[in-house]
C-alpha cells in the first residue's frame, strides 16, 4: 500500500534547481521512500541529481509515490509545498 | 622584499597577509585499498567538512548578497547529501577496493557527463555545479587548501590571476583589506568592483601570483599602483604613514559630503555615482552622491542560473529608488553579450564581440528578455526618480524601437491598473562615435545623453581596451574624444536637454576641468571619486575653463591637452 499523487507542473521554467531543492529538502524530512515518476522514469525524490536529471518541463504530469510508515503525511506535505511555491497543482 | 608595479585600480593602502586565490592541483593516484571501512570514513569526513564550508559560504552570501544568491548553495549542499551520489561511491570503494579519490572522481564524472549530454542548456550548466562541489571534496581528500573568498576570516590581501564578478561579490570587506591581480586594467570588472567596495587594489601586475608566497606580508598601494612584498621596517613605516594620510584626506573630503557641487564662480554641476547592485547605494550616500548616474543592471543577470524574474528585478530597482529618495537614478537597460556572457543564454561565439551582438542589439532581437526588464522598471518607477537609458545606440531607429517597446509596456501595465510614473526621462548612452557625430538629430528625440567614455574611446581610436599591446591608444584626452564630447553637450543644450558622462573619465582630475569648461551637466563616477571631485571643482572657475574651450578642441595631441590642463590647474 503506497500513497501517491499526480501533479501538473505550472511553473514556466519547469522543475529547475530552486524548486528541486525545495522538494528534495521536503522529501528528506520523511522516513518513507519517496519517488517521482516522469516520462516512464522513476527516481528517488530525496536525490537532487535524480530529480534534476528528469529535466521536468512546464505542463509535465508527474507522479509522486511515497511508501513507508509516514507515507500519507509525506505526500500531503510535498503536495502543499508544490502548491505554495507555485510549482504546480 | 620586492616591489611590483601594476595599475592603480582603487585608492587606499592595504597592509596584510597574502591569501592566494587559485584552484590547487587536484590530480590523484588510483590506489588499491584493503581497509574499505576506513576509506569510506575518509570519504564521509571530506563530505562533512565540505558541507560545513558550504553552509558558511551560503550564510555569507545571504548576508552580503541576499537570499536569492544564497539559494544556489542550498542546491550545492543537497548534492553533497545526495544518496544517488554517495551510495555508488561507497559501493565502488567496497566492491572495487579503490581509494575514495577514485570513487569520487568516477561517480561524479558519470553524473557530470550525463548532465553535459542533456539537450537543455540549463541542465548542461548544472554539470558545472556538480564539478564545483566535487572539486571541494577532492581538495579535502587530498588535504590541499581550496581557497574561497567567502571563507576568509582574518585580515588578508587577496592575490589572484584575476577576480570574476562573483569572486568579488563574495569578498567580505571586514577581512579583505585589498587585492592585487596579474591581469586587468582600470576599467576591468575587478577594478570597478574594488572601487565600489572601497578596497585598495592594484591590477595588471603580470606576475604577482608567482612572486608572492602564502603568508607573505603584502602592501597594496592603490594610489601609485605599487605592490610591495615583505616590506622592510622603513617601507612599512612609510606605507603606514601613507595609509594614515589617506584616512585623514578622506575625513577632509567627508566634510563636503552634504554640500552641493559648486564651482569657484558659483556654477552647479551634479556629481553622481555608478552602481551595480542595491547594496552599493550605501556607498553612494556615504560619499555624498547627488544621485545614481549609471545603474548597471547586468549584475542581476550574472552569477545566476537563470534570468532574473520580473519580480526579482522589480525588488532590486525599487530598493535602489527608495533608498535614493527623490535623487535621480539613471538605470541602464541590460548590456549583455559580447564579452559579458550569461551561462544560461546560448550565444554564438563572435570574432569581434565588442562589435557584435550585444546590449540594445540583443535586447531588440530578444524582446522577451527586454520587455521583462522594462515592465519591472516601469512598475518600480513610482518609488523614486527613475530615468531609463538604452546602451549601445547606433541609430535613431534603434532608439525609436526601444522607446516604442517601453511605451507599449507602459500602456499594457496601465490597462491592467498598475501605477506607472509619467515623469520617467528616457535617454541614451553615447558610446558609439556615429551617435556622437549626429547628436544633434538624437537630441530632438531623447530626454538626455550620458557619454560612456570607456567604449567611446575604444571605438573612436579603434583600440581594444583589454589588449595591453594597444593600451597606449586608450587616450581620454585625445582631441577627437574632446570634440565628440563637445558635440554631444552642445547638441543637448541646443534642445534644452542635459548631458552627462558615466565613464571612468568623468572622475579623472585632468578631465574634470576640461568637461566643466565644455559645459557637462552631470558627472557619474565611482562613489569614492565623488568627494575628491567635489573638492577639486570647488576651486575651479567654470568661466575661466570655458575660455580655453576653442584652444583645447583645436589641439593636436592628447599630451598637448594634458600639459595645458596641468599648467592651468597647477597639477
Amino acid at each position: 500500500m503506497a500513497a501517491e499523487k499526480t501533479i501538473t507542473i505550472t511553473d514556466s521554467t519547469g522543475v529547475h534547481a530552486r524548486p528541486a531543492t525545495v522538494l528534495v529538502n521536503k522529501a528528506g524530512n520523511f522516513a518513507s521512500d519517496v519517488t517521482v515518476e516522469y516520462n516512464g522514469k522513476s527516481v528517488n525524490l530525496k536525490s537532487i541529481m535524480g530529480v534534476m536529471s528528469l529535466g521536468i518541463p512546464k505542463d509535465a504530469e508527474i507522479k509522486i509515490v511515497a511508501e513507508g510508515a509516514d507515507e500519507d503525511e509525506a505526500i500531503n506535505a510535498i503536495y502543499s509545498t508544490v502548491k505554495e511555491t507555485g510549482l504546480g497543482e | 622584499m620586492a616591489t611590483l608595479t601594476g595599475i592603480a585600480a582603487s585608492s587606499g593602502v592595504a597592509i596584510a597577509k597574502a591569501y592566494t586565490l587559485e584552484t590547487p592541483d587536484l590530480s590523484y593516484e588510483t590506489k588499491k585499498v584493503d581497509d574499505v571501512d576506513t576509506e569510506v570514513n575518509r570519504l564521509h569526513n571530506a563530505l562533512t567538512v565540505s558541507k560545513s564550508e558550504l553552509e558558511k559560504i551560503k550564510e555569507n552570501a545571504r548576508l552580503s548578497l541576499g537570499d536569492e544568491h544564497a539559494e544556489i548553495f542550498s542546491a550545492h549542499l543537497l548534492v553533497l547529501s545526495d544518496p544517488e551520489l554517495i551510495t555508488p561511491m561507497e559501493d565502488k570503494i567496497k566492491n572495487d577496493n579503490v581509494n575514495a579519490e577514485k570513487a569520487l572522481d568516477d561517480v561524479a564524472s558519470m553524473f557530470i557527463d550525463m548532465f553535459k549530454g542533456m539537450d537543455n542548456e540549463y541542465m548542461r550548466e548544472r554539470a558545472a555545479d556538480i564539478q564545483d562541489v566535487t572539486k571541494r571534496v577532492m581538495a579535502h581528500l587530498l588535504q590541499v587548501t581550496f581557497p574561497d573568498p567567502a571563507l576568509i576570516d582574518e585580515e588578508v590581501v587577496i592575490i589572484a590571476e584575476d577576480l570574476t564578478p562573483s569572486d568579488t561579490a563574495q569578498l567580505n570587506k571586514q577581512f579583505v583589506k585589498g587585492f592585487t591581480t596579474n591581469i586587468g586594467g582600470r576599467t576591468s570588472h575587478s577594478a570597478i568592483m574594488a572601487r565600489s567596495l572601497e578596497i585598495p587594489a592594484v591590477v595588471g601586475t603580470k606576475t604577482v601570483t608567482e612572486d608572492v608566497s602564502e603568508g607573505d606580508i603584502v602592501v597594496v598601494d592603490g594610489m601609485d599602483g605599487k605592490v610591495v612584498i615583505n616590506p622592510t621596517e622603513d617601507e612599512l613605516a612609510t606605507y603606514k604613514q601613507k595609509q594614515a594620510d589617506f584616512e585623514k584626506q578622506k575625513e577632509i573630503w567627508a566634510q563636503l559630503k552634504d554640500e552641493p557641487t559648486i564651482s569657484k564662480d558659483g556654477e552647479h554641476v551634479e556629481l553622481v555615482a555608478n552602481i551595480g547592485t542595491p547594496d552599493d547605494v550605501v556607498g553612494v550616500l556615504n560619499n555624498g552622491g547627488e544621485g545614481v548616474g549609471l545603474y548597471r543592471t547586468e549584475f542581476l543577470y550574472m552569477g545566476n542560473s537563470d534570468f532574473p524574474t520580473e519580480d526579482q528585478q522589480f525588488e532590486a530597482y525599487s530598493s535602489v529608488l527608495k533608498q535614493m529618495g527623490d535623487k535621480p537614478v539613471v538605470v541602464r537597460t541590460l548590456d549583455i553579450g559580447g564579452d559579458k556572457e550569461l551561462s544560461y543564454l546560448d550565444l554564438p561565439k563572435e570574432m569581434n564581440p565588442f562589435l557584435g551582438f550585444r546590449a540594445i542589439r540583443l535586447c531588440l532581437e530578444r524582446d522577451d528578455i527586454f520587455r521583462t526588464q522594462l515592465r519591472a522598471l516601469l512598475r518600480a518607477s513610482v518609488h523614486g526618480n527613475l530615468k531609463i537609458m538604452f546602451p549601445m545606440i547606433a541609430t535613431l531607429d534603434e532608439f525609436r524601437a526601444a522607446k516604442a517597446m517601453l511605451l507599449e509596456e507602459k500602456d499594457n501595465l496601465k490597462a491592467q491598473g498598475v501605477e506607472v510614473s509619467d515623469e520617467i526621462e528616457v535617454g541614451i548612452m553615447v558610446e558609439i562615435p556615429a551617435t556622437a557625430v549626429i547628436a544633434r538629430q538624437f537630441a530632438k528625440e531623447v530626454d538626455f545623453f550620458s557619454i560612456g567614455t570607456n567604449d567611446l574611446i575604444q571605438y573612436t581610436l579603434a583600440a581594444d581596451r583589454m589588449n595591453e599591446q594597444v593600451s597606449y591608444l586608450y587616450q581620454p584626452y585625445h582631441p577627437a574624444i574632446l570634440n565628440l564630447v563637445n558635440n554631444v553637450i552642445e547638441a543637448a543644450h541646443a534642445e534644452g536637454k542635459w548631458a552627462g558622462m558615466c565613464g571612468e573619465m568623468a572622475g579623472d582630475s585632468i578631465a574634470i576641468p576640461i568637461l566643466l569648461g565644455l559645459g557637462l551637466d552631470e558627472f557619474s563616477m565611482s562613489a569614492t571619486s565623488i568627494l575628491p571631485a567635489r573638492t577639486q571643482i570647488k576651486d575651479l572657475s567654470k568661466e575661466e575653463l570655458r575660455s580655453y574651450k576653442d584652444d583645447l578642441l583645436s589641439m593636436s595631441t592628447a599630451d598637448e591637452v594634458e600639459a595645458f590642463i596641468r599648467e592651468k590647474t597647477n597639477q
